[in-house]
């Protein structure tokens, strides 16, 4: 399946300053019927995250302060880690806990 | 990349709920003060009205003053929008035009002083660090913003809104201070430099207003960043500063008051204004929004408070405000005699003692004694800094890391 990704607001720092990432992720497994959000914050923390994961994750959410648009969109209003994905979706990270 | 993505499909939410606002639209974001779901269009709106009604409630200005719009350097955010008419600006001042928080500011400010006429004249006022590796950086950006602001230019964004400027002004730390950050790291090293980094950034703004004889100064601060403060400021004990730190303008003692229109606008809806305001996502992705941060400082990430701030609003996005207003409710049931709010001998900025910290610092980079002022030296205010720092708990300058929010 195939996403785009995009990191601002300094999370590019931690996958090696690249902001936009154009990802191939695979299909959801036997057994899961969808690909979530949660299923992709733990393949980007494994494929994309270079660096002081921490500063993106916590637990198995995004940091709080982290905001999330799933196509343009709030993904609080998606469900947040249940938003189900889907086959060229946009998904936007950006932190908002900006530099000191 | 592909330029498929200009069309945006959107995500099936809450069982294909509308805008609580106008019930006409597929709602886009969260509020986080109200928990309603709202459009785009609707956001705008709530958004940009909610200011104007603390503007107006709180009587921030007077037809007819001067007021500038401080882009604080505290953040390191560079942050280019694309609503400024950049040919009035020229390039290298371009640059210093960079935080989220002041450039969404600057576009409300100008927007509503437009719509209701409140009558300002109205610039920015930014402050050149001069530190060298941020700079050109910059530059770099800003030329690949400024092209592709033209092209934005030629595309309508959303029918009355035009882009247009503010006139600019700039002023350096050579101008504020004689000195810029990379010469005083020079003679101090990269151990200390974050002390003067902070004390120069809390001064910069007020200086340079009193320079440019403005009648107020209005800074980005946001509902976040004054929780933070009173959060930090009831840990550390210092009433003084709780007391101070939520009021909306401050300093009206002093030569220039600043006050703080965005006091209860949560950041999340700061970062989110321009995102929505720019969608078409096609425009986004090529935007360039990356940070820089004070090349000199460890740690350019908030402390724990912050990051405590937003484990709250996680839990509760209402704790925000909860937080600052228990910080204003503890200033009126105080009776604690205050510490005196005088004024810096040598410079006029506001000050508990006989000088300032910055003119402390100056004098002991100007006196060739460049760690003075820094931990426990002996500066000019001898005894009586060490008495204030008993007295009422306030933190040594040493343990401040650059970026410390204060008011
Ligand atoms: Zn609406
Ligand atoms: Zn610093
Ligand atoms: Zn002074």
């Amino acid at each position: 399946m195939q996403l785009t990704l995009e990191f601002g607001g300094g999370l590019e720092l931690l996958c090696d300053s690249v902001k936009i990432h154009n990802v191939n992720v695979d299909p959801p497994q036997d057994g899961e019927d969808k690909f979530t959000m949660k299923s992709l914050l733990a393949w980007v923390r494994t494929n994309l995250i270079k660096e002081r994961p921490e500063m993106f994750m916590k637990g198995d959410s995004v940091r709080p302060g982290v905001l999330v648009l799933v196509n343009d969109c709030d993904w609080e209003l998606s469900g947040q880690l249940d938003t189900t994905l889907e086959e060229k979706d946009v998904v936007v990270f950006i932190s908002t806990l900006h530099g000191g | 990349m592909e330029e498929e993505a200009g069309v945006v499909k959107p995500k099936k939410n809450g069982g294909g709920r509308l805008c609580s606002l106008c019930n006409q639209r597929r709602p886009a974001l969260k509020r986080p003060k109200t928990l309603e779901q709202i459009c785009k269009e609707c956001f705008y709106t709530v958004f940009e009205e909610e200011i104007h009604r603390v503007i107006v409630d709180n009587q921030l200005f007077k037809p007819g003053e001067r007021i500038a719009i401080g882009a604080s350097g505290g953040k390191g955010f560079i942050y280019l929008l694309l609503w400024f008419s950049y040919r009035r600006i020229s390039n290298e001042l371009l640059v210093y035009l960079n935080l989220v928080d002041s450039t969404v500011l600057a576009y409300v400010m100008s927007e509503l002083n437009r719509r209701h006429n409140y009558g300002l004249d109205l610039f920015l006022l930014s402050v050149d660090e001069g530190i060298t590796g941020y700079r050109d950086d910059s530059l770099e950006t800003v030329k690949r913003n400024e092209i592709q602001a033209s092209e934005l230019g030629q595309m309508s964004m959303k029918g009355s809104r035009s882009m247009y400027g503010l006139p600019l002004k700039v002023v350096s730390y050579k101008d504020l201070y004689g000195w810029t950050m990379d010469e005083i790291v020079k003679i101090i090293g990269l151990k200390n430099n974050c002390t003067f980094c902070g004390v120069f950034r809390r001064q910069a703004l007020d200086r340079g207003a009193a320079l440019l004889k403005v009648d107020k100064l209005v800074t980005g601060h946001n509902a976040d960043d004054i929780a933070e403060t009173v959060l930090l400021n009831i840990l550390r004990g210092d009433i003084a500063r709780l007391s101070r730190c939520t009021s909306i303008t401050t300093g009206e003692e002093g030569p220039i008051p600043r006050c703080k229109p965005f006091k209860y606008t949560y950041e999340k809806e700061i970062v989110i204004y321009p995102c929505h305001l720019l969608f078409t996502y096609a425009y986004f992705k090529r935007l360039d929004y990356f940070s820089t941060e004070c090349i000199y400082s460890p740690n350019a990430y908030r402390g724990f408070a912050r990051e405590f701030i937003k484990d709250l609003e996680r839990l509760r996005p209402r704790a925000i405000l909860d937080i600052i207003k228990s910080g204003e409710d503890f200033r009126i049931s105080t009776s604690t005699k205050m510490p005196e709010q005088g004024t810096c001998e040598r410079c006029g900025y506001i000050s508990s003692q006989k000088w300032c910290k910055a003119c402390v610092l100056l004098d002991g980079l100007n006196r060739g004694l460049p760690k003075l002022g820094i931990g426990r030296s002996r500066g000019p205010n001898g005894d009586r800094q060490r008495e204030m720092k008993e007295s009422n708990g306030t933190r040594n300058i040493q343990s401040k890391q650059c970026g410390t929010l204060d008011f």
